[in-house]
């Protein structure tokens, strides 16, 4: 196993201190990586200690250290997933050759751009998420949002590091431009458009994370599989990191689905509680389900097919052996398609329908968590449901673009749906009574009416505990 | 047949816009129209169709809005430029319409720098996002490049590193010779399939400048503004363009004064164009009245789109015999007004137009025969095209006396892609000559005519019609690539210009290229673009 150097300047086992070229390089990073967080980090938190979980190492259960941090002194590092299996690229082209330890020069625009694209969702989910410490719903919930902001600034340096590494002057300035764009600015944008709207709400966040964080996963988790070992390496360890965004998206909705279906049992209305009522609950997961979505990209990609093809990026879960054919040739993927008003099923050579084979994981996935949510509401009897819509819903990339369908995935004209939009995704004013429902409650123990506290709290700690000191 | 005649109220992939003397041309390709079927114009890509559209718009700004000074070329897609020349129809396309179509939309551009050169019109590209491949070389076809700076936008030529060709539309050419880029940056450039984005692309000199998303829109209006009140004003209004149409009879296309004739077992077209039969105006006011019924712009015009048709639609057409009918008095009054007016906007336009037509002409890849016979009026822009021609026969025959003369637009106003007339090319042995006969202006009769190196083979009353018909049939059975290759060697001898450098290395290199394995073998890299399958080379190189 490699030994994490937990004293060095910037916290690495990737044996920095070994390799002066980097060290320096990225030390010249690291100041202008603080001057970014000190202005786009979470507002007004970085002198409040806060109970966060670090990385100490990579084996099983060694890296989650907690106690008080700031979060400015929070040890950002570099860490890769040890080196496992047989070392060989599993899918593609070069399905059996050695993975590669350098960036083969042909693939260096590519794999570049893949890097650049992920490494971009980091920062701008931080700068999206920059002013809700003021109406967290309690510290915990705090807490758990400040543990997603300083892992996601790690992530930042894990692709960071990839781009100092292995693409030379290209990649320095593709570093330092991480840092140049900014959510939602209008002469830099973030990358992806997803991640350059604010999150003005802790609804809003939980979403985020149950479901925008996820295609997150999918997208490291396909990266994981990549012939290129560095990037495998990294992204396998930032998967262990997102699993918790993801608990806590996943945890959060469920609060609110459960407080929401608490307060309709004991015969109250949700509104004169400064709860949020069930459909509205509904709405944001539509919401932020189809835009999440559309972060796959289009179902039938050539971008997707090189991507494969030259062993970059692979299907979820690649290396476990699941795929009986490591290089999807002469195989096809049936795809429905809109066609005037009908539907009709076209063939996609599998190679270029890599996108919409992993959108289909990763419904998979957000169905089983949708399940869980519902048979939670089942148990206070009162008739409501909590469902996940189709992936043909709202869309605004690939093939259900150019087309209107209901959340059960049903062709639906125009018409239908100018009628119907409001029904199924929230309104102006859904928004602006969720925001009025964000009140800041910053005593240990105590929690909002709109969320349910948590059934256990982190690190074995009770709810109660004092999980961020407000200095 | 391939319409090639449209109009603004038709257009599906452009939107034309007037603002005084600032024109704003949006790209803004609809995906679901192709110009044949079987592929989608994703991102602003082009095909012929678009293409169309857009050599007519440059025409319109040309003729029917003089006030024009500034046209910006810009797009109305969200956050894409132009991705260029639509891949899956080239990959779907046959090597002649390949060819065909790359020669048609370097002409196009030409037309733009033609205007840009000739007649006081700037041309600002604007690319609000991706501008790659054909897309960048359509803005380097403008006088300057305006980038939008947005942290993500880039200018590129990706066709080598992603599809195994080249820039098929003077992209290389332009990047070195029109922009002046290092040729080692610029070969660092055309390799690097994400291109460059805006602070870099301006250092390389591939853009002029780069403004942020916020303040691009502004920038770009406040730079056209100036170009604008840095132009002479040409006049208010200008005359409509209508739609050229010619009468299909079979394999007969009649327009009012172009014919052509094809027969097809024969490979062979008889292309004949007709002199003014009317009074023609006699000024630039004149001209003006007559909008586009003129000869001189109405024929050209004709034989414009009947290049076109040729070149598209007739393949198998290996040699056009060009034939003239009419009154040599006529021609040579009409083009002494020209001459005499050619200061006048309109006058001016319609002789860059049969410059223009002239250039079609000889770029087209036909075997082309002047037939001075019985009838003929080889005289002033009619002599121009059998000097653009690769032969001409004269008839000697004191029977039926032939007359040919030189006009006073052989001077230097109707210009091949060297930059030379077609007497200075012809005569380049002899400079003092080709001066001699543009300033004498000689009207001759054939055997002078050939006395002064303007016949190729003189033939008397027995043996003219016997010489012609074994020359059409030798010259019909002779390999047609080969006399593709050596017509395009002969044509333009004399120094290069950037004009005859793209069309040169397009005939030559990216032609050879389109048909090598190694882009359209069934592993070829144009082939495989898009397919599961990776593209393989063959790795020897010549």
């Amino acid at each position: 196993m490699s030994t994490v150097d937990l004293d060095a300047k910037i916290p690495n086992n990737v044996n920095l201190k070994d390799d002066k070229r980097l060290q320096r390089a990225l030390e010249t990073w690291l100041p202008g990586y603080q001057e970014w967080w000190a202005d786009m980090g979470p507002s007004d938190f970085n002198t409040a200690d806060v109970y966060l979980r670090t990385a100490v190492g990579v084996g099983k259960g060694g890296w989650a250290h907690f106690d008080y941090v700031k979060m400015p002194d929070y040890r950002w590092g570099i860490f890769l997933a040890d080196p496992s299996g047989d070392q060989k690229i599993h899918f593609g082209d070069h399905a059996g050759d050695p993975v590669w330890s350098e960036v083969p020069g042909e693939m260096r625009g590519r794999l570049r751009r893949l890097i650049v694209t992920q490494a971009d969702t980091e920062p701008a989910s931080v700068e999206q998420q920059r002013m809700l410490g003021h109406t967290a719903p309690s510290l915990y919930d705090m807490r758990s949002l400040f543990q997603v902001n300083v892992e996601e600034g790690r992530h930042l340096w894990a692709m960071v590091y990839l781009l100092h590494s292995f693409f030379g002057s290209d990649g320095r300035d593709e570093a330092e431009a991480l840092l140049q764009r900014r959510s939602g600015d209008p002469d830099s944008p973030r990358i992806l458009q997803a991640f350059n709207n604010p999150i003005d709400s802790w609804m809003d966040f939980f979403c985020f994370t149950a479901f925008t964080d996820r295609d997150g996963k999918y997208q490291l988790a396909a990266l994981a599989e990549s012939g290129f070992d560095p990037l495998a390496r990294t992204t396998q360890f930032m998967l262990t990191e997102e699993a918790y965004h993801l608990q806590t998206g996943e945890n959060g909705v469920g609060r609110i689905i459960h407080r929401t279906a608490e307060l309709l049992k004991a015969g109250k209305d949700p509104r004169a509680e400064g709860a949020i009522p069930m459909e509205i609950i509904q709405k944001f997961i539509n919401f932020w389900s189809s835009a999440s979505f559309d972060l796959f990209g289009g179902e039938d990609s050539t971008n997707a097919s090189e991507s494969f093809a030259t062993g970059l990026k692979g299907r979820y879960r690649e290396g476990d052996g699941i795929y009986s054919d490591p290089k999807a040739l002469d195989q096809f993927y049936k795809l429905d398609i809109p066609d005037g008003d009908k539907m009709r099923t076209t063939e996609v050579p599998l190679r270029r329908a890599m996108n919409a084979l992993l959108l289909d994981a990763y419904h998979t996935d957000c169905t089983r968590i949708a399940q869980r949510w519902q048979r939670d509401v089942e148990k206070f009897e009162i008739g409501a449901n909590i469902t996940l819509p189709c992936t043909k819903f709202n869309r605004r990339q690939g093939v259900y673009s150019e087309a209107r369908f209901t959340p059960e995935g049903e062709l639906i004209s125009e018409a239908e749906w100018q009628k119907r939009h409001t029904d199924w995704l929230p309104t102006e004013a859904d928004r602006a009574y969720v925001r009025s429902c964000m009140i800041k409650v910053h005593e240990p123990g105590k929690i909002a009416n709109w969320i349910a506290p948590p059934a256990r709290g982190v690190d074995d700690k009770p709810f109660e505990f004092e999980y961020v000191k407000l200095s | 047949m391939i319409q090639f005649q449209t109009q603004p109220s038709d257009y599906r992939h452009w939107q034309l816009t007037f603002d005084g003397a600032i024109a704003r041309l949006d790209m803004r390709v609809q995906p679901e129209h192709p110009f044949r079927d079987g592929y989608e114009l994703k991102l602003n890509s082009y095909d012929l169709g678009v293409d169309i559209e857009l050599a007519d718009a440059i025409q319109r700004i040309r003729f029917e809005h003089p006030e024009v000074r500034v046209v910006v070329l810009g797009s109305a897609a969200e956050r894409v430029f132009c991705a260029g020349a639509n891949i899956s129809m080239l990959g779907a396309s046959s090597h002649a319409f390949k060819v065909n179509f790359c020669k048609f939309t370097n002409e196009t551009r030409l037309s733009i720098e033609d205007a840009s050169q000739h007649s006081g019109i700037r041309f600002l590209a604007a690319l609000n996002g991706t501008c790659a491949g054909g897309g960048y070389e359509l803005a380097m076809a403008c006088d300057e490049i305006f980038l939008i700076d947005d942290g993500n936008s880039a200018v590129s030529l990706p066709e080598v590193p992603l599809l195994g060709v080249l820039p098929g539309t003077g992209g290389l050419t332009r990047l070195v010779d029109k922009r002046k880029v290092r040729r080692d940056r610029a070969d660092v450039f055309a390799t690097l399939q994400e291109g460059l984005k805006g602070k870099k692309a301006k250092a390389w000199g591939l853009i002029d400048d780069t403004f942020p998303s916020s303040k691009f829109a502004d920038r770009v209006a406040e730079r056209a503004r100036a170009l604008a009140d840095s132009m002479p004003q040409k006049a208010d209004s200008g005359i409509a363009l209508s739609r050229i149409t010619a009468e299909i009879e079979g394999d007969t296309w009649r327009y009012q004064h172009v014919t052509v004739e094809l027969d097809r077992d024969r490979r062979v077209a008889r292309l004949t164009v007709h002199a003014p039969t009317t009074p023609q105006p006699s000024d630039g006011a004149g001209y003006l009245a007559a909008g586009d019924g003129s000869w001189a712009l109405r024929c050209f015009r004709e034989l414009d789109d009947a290049l076109l048709h040729l070149r598209l639609e007739a393949e198998n057409i290996g040699l056009v015999l060009l034939q003239t009918r009419g009154d040599i008095d006529a021609i040579l009054a009409a083009e002494r007004v020209l001459f005499e007016h050619r200061a006048h906007w309109l006058v001016n336009e319609i002789l860059l137009q049969m410059a223009r037509t002239l250039r079609r002409y000889e770029l087209s890849a036909r075997s082309f025969f002047a037939l001075a016979g019985d009838g003929s009026c080889f005289a002033g822009s009619f002599l121009e095209l059998a000097l653009a021609s690769d032969r001409i026969y004269a008839l000697d025959d004191p029977s039926r006396p032939v007359e040919m003369a030189v006009g006073p637009l052989s001077g230097g106003l109707l210009p091949m892609s060297n930059g030379l007339s077609r007497l200075q090319s012809r005569f380049l042995a002899d400079p003092d000559h080709a001066a001699r006969l543009a300033a004498e202006q000689p009207r001759v009769s054939a055997a002078e005519a050939d006395e002064l190196g303007l016949v190729t083979v003189l033939g008397d009353e027995f043996d003219f019609e016997d010489d012609t018909r074994i020359a059409i049939e030798e010259r019909a059975s002779l390999s047609p690539d080969a006399l593709t290759g050596m017509e395009a060697s002969l044509r333009f001898a004399g120094p290069e210009t950037c004009d005859s450098k793209i069309f040169g290395r397009l005939s030559a290199w990216q032609n050879w290229i389109f048909i090598r394995p190694n882009a359209t073998g069934d592993s070829g890299a144009l082939t495989r673009f898009g397919k599961p399958e990776p593209a393989h080379f063959d790795w020897r190189r010549t």
